[in-house]
């Protein structure tokens, strides 16, 4: 049933330079939200011809006073419990702006409908019942505006006719309240005695709250400002995709601080490849001049080809946003199941997605009641403070510096279960300072591919030693070569010899082991060759980060021969100094191996020649896209 | 003057430097801030241009549900400059077979020109449909049957449609990214938040999402903005014989509204002014109190 006005006004016949502010009447449940808001439209003229009898007539049929808040509470199962359950938008004009008024569910059931309609407001109206004062749910709601970034709030006092119209209990309620919000870094515009049922102070002052003597509801509306675009900050533009729909490659996504022109040198974080903006792309006019700013969403291309993707955020040089795998960040949780220490979330900020874990967790508490802090967990509709640590780097600010850049939600399950603000970026994964300048190869690794015709890889051998990793690994590096391909060894002991001459074999030191054998596979990859690495890499960890690392041309070789066949061939002798006890932490006579459980090749060379096996992996990278297939072309031609 | 031009004090220093270098806040001569570069309608067209993106990166098979309405043909445009020009996925539109003349026209002539992927599906004959609803609910519901069919046959995840907060009450409700269950269902008593525009894409096996890129648009910026960027429209919109069609549905079940708008500045004119609901000349919302919410409820637009 059509039961809101749509009162068509926010665009006007002669261009649209009126202000429109969001604002989201917040507070506890039966304070009187939607009545307010169904006096707010009578009061300025909003509601549609007919609309007010109708709804009387409604309620007349239903047997039951008519309500105010009738009009907002539109769905027929909010009718029949009496209360909101979803947000609800309804707009009107004021002698200055249009306000789009954003009804927000009071009832605790429905928090996530209550941030859901705040998060989109520029201001607040908190109401505060006059009798029943300030409850958990008012508190809760002020302290949500504060994690949404929401600043501008005023307080209504409602149902001010149930206290006889008192001054003593209004100035009550505004002590507590100011205290409370206060508190939380946010200070009320104004504190409003009203009546939403009679009207007195929505849109004028009556004699019966004679001795108020500031702005009524309409005036403190009037006064709330839209938020603006953060044009003063630096350059923040999340990437959104990237198009090839023709000859161009458009890095596409919104500009969420600062702005760009066409000649620009940019950094794309996290991983800090710098490139300069050739043009700014668009439909139907291409390309366009000049500076473009935050709020905007944009398509540029760069001057030379260089892996990017969504989730990167491009900046300028020397205001980069951090890069990071740890952040702690002040958050609210509306998951059935409580937020606990150790548990896997998906972190999204910006447009990037990963994988993280909750590292630890503090001051833990339920912001109705603001007592007992918890360390354990994040209970439903409660807030907390959280360090998490992330599968992935990310660009990140603290939200004091770029509120856009500085928030992130929490999934669960697919499904949103919490967001919070970044309280502060742990760059310290990093040793070197933030504005080195990585310097991009001559060349682009399409033509290395064309050369070789592969696509550069990083083929991971990983299993005990002895089980033929080297072996296979030089066949395989033959066997390319031979093809007219660029592939590289990297074996882990010859690796060790040098580069990482300063590791040991301590868990810590086989895990930088690992991440440096990656990083140098992964730089050998993205310039078009093919690594080939050679490593016992015993920990499932060492392997998936090294995966993370490599990313998408990551193929791992789990080269499962039996222990016991392993130890019958000992080509180092490291099996019988084992035995014999003169070699510690040597993988292979304990059972500290963790066999990969999703390599993509399992080569048990105990059951087959070399050549066999080779002819297997090059049968695999063929169908994984790395080997450019010429089969079908050499048949041709026999 | 050249020391306050900014474009060459940027050949002198880097402009974030300058901009996040100074502690001093910057004061404009009347106290404000300086206008604001965007207008209201490059912000709304920023934010659907932007949840347009997200739909195709985040979706795996995604179809725009073009009615041939002004609020689709908006969609359209939108989705040509998030996108460089061209459509990247199917333009759907499922036909009762009851629309106007001049709306098939309309579809066959800017199906071509705007190089569309165009979708045609039937829908099923009334007896399909469920009898309980009043006449012309029951005859709208017929689209949503056939909207049941093009996802069944295309197996589409997400579904763009052009519906607005401000056209009617339980729209206002809807989330942008709107996930519906296996039947096409919608549950409105258990969405799932969202804000800061993070949205939930993660759509269970065999069901689908609506996305709602112009959610927060209202009918006075559809005008607006087919007037600023000269959107071709269907006529029906414009006055004859005083009388013009506000929103355009099935041909039996759509009744114009008195009018003498004759172009889009009189209709914007006349928006300005009016107190009528847009849908009021749309039988199917008027039938019984919850009509139309049992229609969404099943999955309508």
């Amino acid at each position: 049933m059509n039961m809101i006005l749509p009162a068509s006004v926010s665009a006007t016949p002669n261009g649209t330079t009126r202000p429109q502010v969001r604002i989201v009447i917040v507070g506890h449940v039966d304070h009187g939200k939607s009545t307010l808001v169904g006096r707010l439209l009578h009061e300025t003229g909003s509601l549609p011809e007919g609309k007010l009898e109708m709804l009387k007539a409604v309620s007349a049929r239903r047997g039951m006073p008519f309500e105010w808040s009738f009009l907002l509470d539109a769905l027929q199962t909010e009718r029949d419990q009496g209360i909101t359950i979803d947000t609800t938008q309804i707009r009107f004009r004021t002698r200055s702006r249009d306000v789009v008024l954003i009804d927000a569910p009071g009832h605790a059931e429905f928090l996530r409908n209550m941030i859901t309609g705040a998060s989109q407001a520029d201001g607040a109206v908190l109401i505060i019942d006059a009798l029943e004062g300030v409850r958990d749910q008012t508190r809760r709601h002020g302290y949500l505006l504060h994690l949404l970034g929401i600043k501008q709030v005023a307080i209504v006092v409602n149902k001010m006719d149930r206290v006889d119209f008192s001054a003593d209990r209004f100035k009550e309620i505004s002590d507590e309240i100011s205290a409370h919000l206060t508190g939380l870094g946010v200070t009320p515009s104004a504190v409003i005695p009203i009546s939403a049922r009679d009207g007195d102070g929505v849109a004028e002052h009556t004699a019966r709250i004679g001795w108020y003597q500031g702005p009524t509801v309409v005036e403190a509306l009037d006064a709330l400002e839209p938020a603006r675009p953060l044009e003063q900050l630096a350059l923040r533009l999340p990437v959104q995709a990237i198009y090839k729909f023709d000859d161009r490659r458009i890095v596409a996504g919104r500009i969420e601080s600062g702005h760009l022109s066409a000649g620009d040198e940019i950094v794309i974080m996290p991983a800090g490849k710098i490139a300069k903006i050739k043009t700014v792309e668009s439909w139907p006019v291409t390309p366009l001049k000049g500076s473009h700013g935050a709020g905007r969403s944009v398509g540029i291309t760069l001057d030379r080809e260089l892996f990017i993707e969504r989730g990167d955020v491009i900046a300028h040089a020397g205001a980069t946003p951090r890069d990071t795998r740890r952040i702690r960040a002040r958050i609210f949780w509306l998951h059935d199941k409580p937020l606990s220490k150790g548990d896997q979330i998906l972190i999204r900020l910006g447009t990037r997605e990963t994988r993280a874990s909750v590292v630890a967790i503090e001051k833990a508490v339920d912001p109705g009641e603001l007592s007992n802090e918890e360390t354990r967990a994040i209970a439903r509709n409660h807030v907390g403070e959280i360090d998490i640590s992330l599968a992935q780097p990310i660009a990140a600010d603290p939200y004091q510096e770029n509120s856009r850049t500085g928030r992130l939600v929490i999934e669960v399950n697919g499904r949103i279960a919490g967001g919070g603000l970044v309280l502060s970026v742990d760059a310290g994964q990093r040793a070197v300072p933030i504005d080195i300048v990585p310097v991009e190869s001559a060349l682009r690794p399409e033509e290395r591919s064309a050369r070789y015709r592969h696509n550069g890889a990083v083929i991971w051998l990983t299993g005990l030693p002895g089980s033929g990793k080297s072996t296979l690994a030089r066949a395989l590096e033959r066997r390319l070569f031979s093809r007219g391909g660029s592939p590289i060894l990297l074996d882990g002991d010859t690796l060790r010899a040098g580069l990482n001459g300063d590791l040991g074999f301590s868990a810590q030191d086989r895990t930088e082991n690992i991440r440096r054998l990656a990083e140098v596979a992964t730089h050998l990859a993205r310039n078009g060759h093919i690594a080939v690495v050679a490593a016992v890499s015993p920990s499932a960890d060492d392997r998936a980060a090294a995966r993370r690392i490599a990313d998408n041309s990551f193929r791992e070789i789990y080269v499962a021969t039996p222990a016991e066949v392993c130890e019958t061939r000992d080509p180092k002798g490291h099996y019988a100094k084992a035995r014999a006890g003169t070699l510690q932490a040597f993988t292979g006579i304990g059972n500290d191996y963790q066999p990969p459980a999703q390599a993509e090749l399992r080569i048990d060379t105990s059951a087959r020649t070399v050549s066999d096996a080779t002819d297997e992996i090059e049968r695999m990278l063929a169908e994984t896209g790395i080997l450019f297939d010429e089969l079908v072309d050499l048949a041709a031609n026999i | 003057m050249h020391l306050l031009n900014p474009d060459s004090a940027k050949d002198r220093l880097r402009g974030a430097d300058i901009k996040n270098g100074s502690a001093v806040p910057q004061i404009f001569p009347d106290g404000r801030l300086p206008p604001p570069s965007m207008d209201h309608l490059d912000e709304l067209e920023a934010q659907s241009i932007y949840i347009l993106r997200e739909a195709f990166a985040r979706l795996k098979k995604l179809a725009l549900l073009w009615s041939l309405g002004k609020d689709s043909n908006v969609m359209i445009w939108l989705a040509r400059k998030a996108f460089f020009g061209r459509v990247p996925f199917p333009a759907l539109h499922v036909d009762t077979g009851k629309k106007f003349a001049e709306m098939y026209a309309f579809r066959d002539r800017f199906g071509k020109e705007w190089d569309l992927d165009l979708k045609v599906e039937p829908c099923p004959p009334i007896d399909a449909v469920d009898p309980t609803l009043p006449p012309a609910a029951r005859s709208a519901a017929r689209k949503t049957e056939g909207l049941k069919w093009a996802l069944t046959k295309y197996g589409f995840d997400g579904l763009i449609a052009g519906i607005r907060r401000d056209e009617e009450a339980t729209r206002a409700k809807e989330r942008v990214f709107s996930p519906r269950g296996l039947e096409g269902g919608w549950d409105v008593r258990d969405q799932p938040p969202e804000f800061w525009d993070q949205f939930n894409a993660s759509v269970p096996q065999g069901a689908h999402l609506r996305v709602h890129p112009i959610l927060h648009w209202t009918e006075a910026d559809i005008w607006a903005y087919t007037k600023r960027e000269n959107i071709p429209i269907i006529p029906l919109y414009l006055s004859k014989n005083g009388k013009r069609y506000r929103s355009l549905g099935d041909q039996d079940i759509t009744n114009p509204v008195e009018s003498t708008a004759s172009n889009i500045d009189e209709i914007l004119a006349e928006l300005d002014g009016t107190k009528v609901p847009e849908r009021a000349g749309r039988a199917l919302d008027h039938e019984t109190e919850d009509a139309f919410e049992r229609l969404r409820v099943a999955g309508y637009l």
